[in-house]
């Protein structure tokens, strides 16, 4: 078995119904894993912005990008993990519980250190949002897990290559 | 001028040049079947499945390269096609298969007849449309033509709401059709076609594996000069029979697992193979790990998809394969390989397909051979087992298109209603179906639209009262425990032939194979079933079991 490394895939798409399923279902026929999805309108509204995160062993990651390229709706394909330097980000919106008034201080200096932002605060809970790269996330959620996370709702990933690499 | 939603489909498939819909009709295409009544430049015809629609439309692709066109009602009409859809598919077949669905505020809520057909079809179909308003459907009818023949071709489904159909709107037919996300690539790409002319000039023991993609192209004129020009031995897969005439001494017959043990030889001793719209399937492969060990390869497909899924690929090149042979052909001179072919020569004499004939009862294959005989130039159809087999190795194709079968489904009850189809898109061509006891009972509902039209088919059951292909396997591996296989309770097919109002003939002595078979060329006004009982277990060799690898086929029982 070939090692397996994880890609992101920036995929532009016809902004229509059904060509999630089309993607989602090219996954699931055939036993690929979708790490993370994220889709949305682009500034063209006839166009929709897919970022996908997969992983697999060489010749899978192959298969996935030729497939990708193969669905009618698809305009363009480009795996980031290959086709240059990138930029990347997730969002995260976290809900603690603050019922000790003492806690809330505190989260709000941690959160600060990851550059949060209050978006909620109420007697027993405050939200907060953070963005980032994965790693990033990561570290931020492993310490508000240790004040107790209420409710937590992330993003996939979104990307897009450096400056004029396109 | 407004126009109700199905007369602008029906005005939309006129000018894509559609000569016969394959149809069954029922409430939600109620409206486009009204808008076929008394048409004159469509011809419907009216199957008795949905099943028999899409594999009709199918045969009729096959046969002349034009797009078939299936039509049935929503719900269990449209899944009912889909078993036609899947076949299609999988041999990249160019099919619109068009559905009526239910009105637009039914669907979601579980109407009656309501299906959700495009997602049913998704993975089996190269693109689809659910279309809720007249208005887009000219434009849907183009894009859904364009898409099926193009590139690598294959079914597209056009899904069509009640109201749509009977709605109005403008009839604006595209003159072109530009999709900016669909752009197939034609032309290889000039340095891997180097490349690969490098690659044939330095092998020693170069093959051509060529495949269904040639056909398809319509490349088998420059695959023969391929061939002829360099004098490369050619494998041609189930899918391409026909598209290098087998009685070349070059020919190496078909691979894989029921294919001539020359061509898997040569596969296992080969340095280089050139590959031309083939897709490596584990059919023709067996064991990957020992497939063509020590041969570089070269991919020629239009699919980039299929290039190196299977077996790892030193030269590919992504392209139509005509243009990509034409160009390759500038390259390539005679090569020199005298040992390579003398060697081909050797194992093509020594291993030649063959059987035991017997006097008392009839062997399938003398059967095949008789029909070869008495119609070399005929279109095959064949369904899928035994018989499919036994008919690729014995019957010697010659032609493209002149050889029409479930390669890659492999679905059982295809030719009948293929034939059909076939039948109907070359008119001047006899049409010869060989099917099985088993699937031929599958669709046998379809002689009935081939009586009513009075088709000179000619339909020819390889009869050996068993699943037998399923049976073999049984009989090898597992035991001959013979599990649901057995259909000695199957009915007389020459009678029910004569039920149907065709002629049925009985065949169940050697001696009287071939004065039934001189019998049925004399009937042209409808069509004629034989029914050939043939030894009941008899096996298809050579053999190359599942999991093994190509050099470990077995060549015959003895």
């Amino acid at each position: 078995m070939n090692p397996e490394e994880r890609h992101i895939f920036s995929v532009l798409v016809e902004n229509r119904f059904g060509v999630l399923a089309r993607v989602a279902g090219l996954f699931s026929g055939r036993g690929f894993n979708i790490d993370s999805l994220n889709v949305a309108e682009t500034h063209d509204k006839s166009i929709s912005h897919i970022t996908l995160v997969t992983h697999g062993d060489a010749q899978i990651i192959d298969q996935i990008y030729q497939h990708l390229n193969r669905l009618i709706d698809v305009i363009e394909v480009t795996d980031l993990s290959t086709a240059g330097t990138h930029v990347e980000r997730e969002l995260v919106l976290i809900k603690i519980a603050t019922d000790d008034p003492r806690k809330r201080t505190e989260i709000l200096q941690v959160a600060e250190v990851f550059r949060g932002r209050v978006i909620d605060m109420k007697p027993a809970s405050i939200v907060l949002e953070i963005t980032g790269d994965e790693g990033k996330l990561k570290a931020a959620i492993d310490i508000f897990n240790t004040y107790g996370i209420l409710e937590l709702s992330r993003t996939g990933k979104i990307a897009m290559l450096r400056g004029s690499e396109k | 001028m407004e126009l109700s939603g199905a007369q602008i489909l029906v005005d939309g498939l006129k000018r894509e040049g559609v000569e016969y819909i394959f149809g069954v009709n029922g409430g939600a295409a109620m409206p486009i079947f009204d808008a076929l009544y008394g048409e004159t430049e469509i011809k419907l015809i009216p199957m008795r499945h949905e099943q028999g629609a899409s594999h009709a439309a199918d045969g009729y692709a096959r046969a002349t390269g034009e797009v078939g066109v299936a039509l049935a009602t929503s719900g269990p009409g449209a899944t009912n096609l889909v078993t036609g859809i899947a076949t299609a598919y999988m041999d990249s077949i160019p099919m619109v298969a068009i559905t009526g669905q239910v009105f637009t505020h039914y669907i979601g809520s579980d109407a009656f007849q309501e299906c959700d057909v495009i997602g049913v079809t998704r993975p089996i179909c190269k693109h689809s449309y659910l279309i809720k308003s007249s208005d887009e459907i000219a434009d849907v009818v183009a894009e859904a033509f364009h898409i099926a023949k193009t590139g690598k071709p294959g079914p597209v489904i056009i899904d069509i709401a009640k109201d749509a159909q009977k709605n109005k709107a403008l009839f604006e037919y595209p003159e072109t059709v530009d999709i900016r996300s669909y752009k197939p690539q034609v032309h290889g790409d000039p340095d891997q076609i180097a490349k690969a002319a490098a690659l044939i000039k330095e092998a020693k023991r170069p093959m051509l594996y060529a495949g269904g993609g040639v056909v398809l192209a319509n490349a088998s004129e420059e695959l023969r000069q391929l061939t002829l020009n360099t004098q490369i031995p050619i494998t041609v897969t189930l899918m391409g029979l026909g598209a290098f005439p087998e009685t070349h001494p070059l020919a190496m017959e078909m691979p894989g697992m029921h294919g001539s043990c020359c061509a898997n030889y040569a596969f296992t001793d080969s340095d280089l193979v050139i590959a031309v719209g083939a897709r490596f399937d584990d059919r023709v492969t067996g064991d990957l790990s020992k497939f063509a060990p020590n041969a570089k390869k070269i991919h020629i497909d239009i699919d980039a998809s299929c290039i190196g899924k299977n077996v790892p690929i030193d030269v590919p090149i992504v392209g139509d394969a005509k243009n990509v042979l034409t160009e390759l052909n500038k390259q390539v001179s005679t090569a020199d390989i005298d040992p390579w072919r003398a060697q081909i020569q050797e194992w093509k004499q020594k291993y030649p397909f063959e059987y035991e004939q017997k006097s008392d009862v009839v062997m399938p294959q003398y059967v095949i051979e008789k029909i070869y005989e008495h119609y070399s130039d005929a279109i095959v159809v064949a369904d899928v087992g035994q018989h499919q087999m036994w008919a690729a190795q014995y019957f010697k194709f010659t032609e493209p298109r002149q050889w029409l079968n479930s390669g890659g489904l492999g679905t059982m009850g295809f030719s009948l209603p293929a034939a059909i189809g076939a039948q109907l898109g070359c008119p001047d061509k006899t049409v010869v179906n060989i099917n099985g006891d088993g699937s031929y009972i599958m669709t046998i509902q379809e002689l009935v639209p081939a009586v009513t039209m009075q088709l000179p088919l000619k339909i020819f059951i390889i009869n050996n009262m068993y699943l037998g292909m399923v049976r073999q396997w049984q009989e090898l591996f597992h035991g001959k425990r013979y599990s649901a296989v057995d259909y000695h309770d199957n009915p007389d097919f020459a009678l029910l032939a004569q039920a149907f109002g065709a002629t049925g003939l009985r065949v169940e002595h050697p001696d009287d194979v071939e004065p039934a078979l001189q019998k049925a060329k004399g009937i042209t006004d409808g069509p004629v079933v034989i029914d050939f009982i043939v030894d009941e277990e008899e096996n298809v060799f050579p053999m190359v079991p599942a999991g093994k690898g190509l050099g470990d086929v077995i060549r015959g029982l003895s």
